[in-house]
Parts: structure tokens; C-alpha cells; sequence
């Protein structure tokens, strides 16, 4: 009965080997191949870890150039962010670039004024932000002023109407003095309230308007009501 | 000059000071016009605001980015949609997040529809202020369709918090999209008939024809946007100027107006529903499957820097200028720019030389909202 086992041919077992060996490096191969092609093919850019945009310089912008060549002296810096150009310029120059980028270079739509409030800053406490816009070919720009607490800045209402009512709020808000404003008063808090809201130094809680009747209810300076202080009174 | 016997007129010609407001309804909120006013006619108008005044930028300079979305609802509190999309579209710009066609067809949709709402809102309260009380039931029938569709998305049906950065908070409800459909593919039938309450009145024309006028240059110099400056003949919208999630795929016109009056600003904002509407059913044909988010971290960290996004909300051009910290996780100042508080400041240009009773129809076709003005 032995004779009929078929003896094992040493030959087959080492193809077999091999053949066996060779499959596995062709699965790992094509396993690698797809997972290269996965990487190689472009993932749909929501899938991708978000890329935060970067600052790049921006001296060479149209406008930085005409500001350049017809103030000089007026531009301290460009700087290119997230699809926007924001130009520095000189506060007691704003008046000027005004009314020359509203003049010369078309820009006749303010759509936005504020202010940011930097308390620690050497240069100056304020950031005024202009922000224009122009109809011809949709491009927008951004002006940024540094003014410093005591500074005053020249209004740009006789330029924009539109800036009438955003300066008022820069002064309310933050408490800078624009000059030769139409009508520079308070606008979102009453004539009277002593403070600026939006300055870093402005207490979230709010402060004691002086409207508070029941002074042992409410405390000076602002801050939570304290019910069991004032149950005596 | 003193005369006697029966020249003298019944009252002595002089200046007469009115306040109008805050509380009064047709100054849609807590408006207050101080005024002027020679006999029926006004010298001066004075807007006076500030009475619904909460500090909401102080507030987001003390919260996460997601936390002020439910903050931005608050402001202009008939159209929250469009204000969770312009924070989300600022913040998406900031984090450089792009987020999934799903996602941004979903907000196209919402946004629309919260344009619709708006503008309804306006269509009967603009009525009422100069007499019509009819169209008021007609709008409010439609509007509370809206609304809830809204509820059953979000379960919210004013104050939505809607969007998420990055995306969108949930999947869309069963049978969502076949009931928003069937709204869609009626509504215009229901434009139709407001415009017989109005279009053609005798009435409504002699109240809005030639009342409120400003020219297309003092409207770009008041920085006037949205329905009134395109009602001043200026073809101008942001969803086709900066076109943002995507407007650039849908097909829609502008309309605008010849006569910078109120009856064509009226005419304008019709028109806009009925652009809506068209805008809608492209969205519900094209609107693709796939995922709602997009990979966002968690915690979201922003780079230094300034950026302003805006989208075209039914009052005009809302914009969001954030100010962020290198890996803040919260605003350093956020500002929000809103299309009420600049239309306003046109009022005065717009009321002096004409009747009181033109205030009212000018306060109604500025389309404010206090909520948005004061902040």
C-alpha cells in the first residue's frame, strides 16, 4: 500500500514554498500599491486637517504703491492675510489717505469702522480699522491706524457720510476723540454713562451707572447683585 | 410778524419738537426720532438707539468661537440663520476649514428660507405701518410654515443656532426635504397673491411712490447695502460679488429699481422671494450626499490675524471682522457689522422736507431690526 502514497516530489514542495512566498510579497505589494494610490489620489479638501492662511508681505499691492508714491511717509507697513490687504498707516496722515484713495483710486464705499483696544502695547493703545471697498473690480482694502490713549485722530466723515455714525460708536465704545466730527456724542450707551465698554479695562459685569437706587442692593463698581446684603435696608 | 382778525392763521408758524418713540410699534423695536417739525411737515429727524444695548461683542470677547454662535442669533432675531452662517463663513476663512457640499447646500437652504421668513416679516409689517392690515395674516400663514420646518430641523424656530464652523450640527429629518419642497413649489402662487393686497393698490402707490428717495451717489456714500441701495438702481449683492459656501453654483438675478423710492424697494424685495424661491429649488435638485462636517479639531485654535467675512442677509451686508490670537481659543475682538445700524444712519437724508406720516413708511422700508442696530 505504500507503493501507491504517491511519493512527495521535492520539487513541487519547493515551488509550492515559493509560489506560496511570491503570493504573499504580491498581497503586501498590491496592499502597499493601494494605500500609496489612496495617498497619491487628492482627499477632498474637507477630509484634510484645516491649513490656517499665513501673513505675507504686501508692499508691492497696487495701492500700497500709488499711497507710497503720492504721501509719502504715509504707509508704515502692508501685510497680506487671509485674502485681504491690511495697510498701517500713520494716524495723523489718515485724513489725507482718505481722501486720496476715495479720489484717486475709487475706493467710494466705507463698509466698516471699529476699533481694537491693545492696553499693554508701547506703540499705542488703539487700532482704528477702516475697511473700504471699491465697485469698479470688487476689491477691498484695509486701513489700520495706531493711535495711543491720549491721541486724538482726524474724522473721515466729510469723506464717507457713512463714517457719521461708526466714528460716533468708535467714541463711544472705545473712547477715542475724532476731530472736526459733525456731531461726535454718545450713540449705544446714554450721554452721561462714564466709561468705555469695549476698552480690555472695562469689566464684563459692567459698572455702577449710578442709576442704581438701592445702593446696599447694588454694589459700586459694578458686579453681581447681592440680595442679602441689601435685605436689611 | 403779528396780524389780526381773521389772517391770523389758527396756529402761530414755529417749530415744533416730537419724539417719536421708543415706545411705539411702528418703530419696529425701541426706536426713538427726535424730531423737528414744522406744522405736518418734518425739519429735522434725529434717530436716537441704544435702548436694546447688551454688549454682545463684549460678550464674545469672553467665550469659545462655537459659543458665540447661540450669541449671534440674538442680533438681528427674525434672520438668525444668516447670522450663524456669516460668524461661521468668518470663522471658516480664519481656521481655513472648506467645508462639504452637503454642508453648504443645507446652509443655502436654511438661509433662504430665513430670507423668505425675513422678508415676510417685512412685507407685513411695512403694510401695517402705512395702513394695510390684510397682508399681515396672509405673510404670518406662510411664515409659520417656515417655522416649522426650522423646528423640526433644529427644534428651534427663531432663535435657531443652526450651524456649527465647519458645517452643520445635524442630518436633515425624514421626509424633510419633500415637505420643504412642497413649500417651495407653492410659494410662489402665494407671492402672486400678496402682490394683489399691494402691487397695483391706489393707496399703497400714493404712500410709497416718490416717499423716502435717495440717489444711488448718497446711497453709496451713506454706505447703504441690500434691498435699499439696489432699490436706488445699483446692482450689488454679496452672494454674487463674494460668493460664499455655494452661491457660485446656483443661477439667480438681482433685481434692483430706477426710481430710489420706497414703492421700488418694495418692488425689489418681492422680486428677492421670488429669486429665493428659485434659489431653493436648485438647491433641493443639486443637493448632493455625503458628510455634514468637516474634519475640524475639537478645540478650535486660531492663527494671528484680522479677517472679515460677510454674507448677504435680507437687511443687507452682514459682516463679521474678527480679531484672533496666535492659538487663542476665544475672539480678541469680534465686530459685528450690521446693515440696519448703517441704513439707519440714511434716515434723516430720507424723512426731511416730507410728512410724518412718511416716517413711518421710511422706517418700514429701511427694514431694521433693533436687536441688530444696538447690540
Amino acid at each position: 500500500m505504500s507503493d501507491d502514497k504517491p511519493t512527495p516530489n521535492i520539487d513541487d514542495l519547493v515551488i509550492d514554498v515559493e509560489a506560496e512566498k511570491a503570493a504573499k510579497i504580491a498581497a503586501a505589494k498590491a496592499a502597499a500599491a493601494k494605500k500609496a494610490a489612496e495617498e497619491a489620489s487628492p482627499k477632498d479638501p474637507w477630509e484634510e486637517k484645516p491649513v490656517p492662511p499665513v501673513h505675507s508681505d504686501a508692499a508691492d499691492d497696487d495701492d500700497v504703491t500709488a499711497l507710497n508714491g503720492a504721501l509719502e511717509g504715509s504707509v508704515v507697513g502692508a501685510d497680506h492675510f487671509a485674502g485681504a490687504v491690511t495697510v498701517t498707516v500713520r494716524a495723523e496722515k489718515i485724513l489725507d489717505v482718505c481722501r486720496f484713495l476715495k479720489e484717486e483710486r475709487d475706493y467710494d464705499f466705507l463698509v466698516d469702522q471699529t476699533a481694537v483696544d491693545w492696553p499693554e502695547r508701547e506703540e499705542g493703545r488703539f487700532d482704528l480699522i477702516y475697511w473700504l471697498h471699491r465697485y469698479s473690480d470688487s476689491k477691498r482694502l484695509r486701513l489700520r491706524a495706531i493711535v495711543g490713549e491720549d491721541q486724538t485722530l482726524e474724522s473721515v466723515a466729510p469723506v464717507w457720510g457713512a463714517a457719521n455714525w461708526m466714528e460716533r460708536e468708535v467714541y463711544d465704545l472705545f473712547g477715542v476723540v475724532f476731530e472736526n466730527h459733525p456731531g461726535l456724542e454718545r450713540i449705544l450707551t446714554w450721554e452721561g454713562f462714564n466709561g468705555h465698554p469695549l476698552r480690555k479695562d472695562f469689566p464684563v459685569e459692567g459698572i455702577d451707572t449710578g442709576a442704581a437706587i438701592y445702593p446696599d442692593v447694588y454694589p459700586s463698581g459694578g458686579g453681581p447683585i447681592q440680595p442679602d446684603e441689601g435685605e436689611g435696608a | 410778524m403779528t396780524m389780526k382778525g381773521p389772517e391770523r392763521p389758527l396756529f402761530d408758524v414755529e417749530e415744533m419738537e416730537v419724539s417719536f418713540g421708543p415706545q411705539h410699534p411702528a418703530t419696529h423695536g425701541v426706536l426713538r426720532v427726535q424730531m423737528k417739525l414744522d406744522g405736518e411737515r418734518i425739519v429735522e429727524a434725529k434717530p436716537i438707539i441704544g435702548y436694546l444695548h447688551r454688549g454682545t461683542e463684549k460678550l464674545f470677547e469672553t467665550m469659545t468661537f462655537p459659543a458665540c454662535i447661540p450669541h449671534t442669533d440674538r442680533l438681528d432675531y427674525v434672520n438668525a440663520a444668516h447670522n450663524n452662517q456669516g460668524f461661521c463663513v468668518t470663522m471658516e476663512k480664519l481656521l481655513g476649514i472648506s467645508i462639504p457640499p452637503r454642508a453648504a447646500y443645507l446652509r443655502m437652504i436654511l438661509a433662504e428660507l430665513q430670507r423668505l421668513a425675513s422678508h415676510l416679516v417685512w412685507f407685513a409689517t411695512h403694510a401695517v405701518d402705512i395702513g394695510a392690515i390684510t397682508p399681515f395674516f396672509y405673510t404670518f400663514r406662510e411664515r409659520d410654515d417656515i417655522l416649522d420646518l426650522f423646528e423640526e430641523y433644529c427644534g428651534a424656530r427663531l432663535t435657531l443656532n443652526c450651524m456649527k464652523i465647519g458645517g452643520l450640527p445635524f442630518e436633515l429629518p425624514e421626509g424633510w426635504l419633500d415637505r420643504c419642497a412642497e413649500f417651495v413649489d407653492a410659494f410662489p402662487s402665494h407671492i402672486d397673491e400678496y402682490e394683489t393686497l399691494l402691487t397695483t393698490n391706489r393707496i399703497w402707490k400714493k404712500r410709497t411712490i416718490g416717499v423716502g428717495v435717495i440717489s444711488p451717489e448718497d446711497a453709496i456714500d451713506m454706505g447703504l447695502t441690500g434691498p435699499p441701495l439696489r432699490g436706488s438702481g445699483i446692482e450689488w449683492d454679496i452672494r454674487k460679488v463674494f460668493p460664499y459656501d455655494r452661491y457660485d453654483e446656483v443661477e439667480f438675478d438681482v433685481p434692483t429699481g430706477t426710481n430710489c423710492d420706497t414703492y421700488d424697494r418694495y418692488l425689489v424685495r418681492v422680486e428677492e422671494m421670488r429669486q429665493s424661491t428659485r434659489i431653493l429649488r436648485q438647491c433641493l435638485e443639486k443637493l448632493p450626499e455625503g458628510p455634514i462636517m468637516a474634519k475640524a479639531p475639537k478645540v478650535l485654535r486660531s492663527p494671528e490675524g484680522m479677517v472679515y467675512g460677510s454674507v448677504e442677509s435680507p437687511k443687507g451686508e452682514l459682516g463679521y471682522f474678527i480679531v484672533a490670537t496666535e492659538n487663542g481659543t476665544e475672539p480678541y475682538r469680534c465686530r459685528v457689522r450690521p446693515p440696519s445700524f448703517v441704513n439707519l444712519q440714511s434716515l434723516p437724508k430720507m424723512v426731511e422736507g416730507s410728512l410724518v406720516a412718511d416716517l413711518m413708511a421710511v422706517i418700514g422700508t429701511l427694514d431694521i431690526v433693533l436687536g441688530e442696530i444696538d447690540r
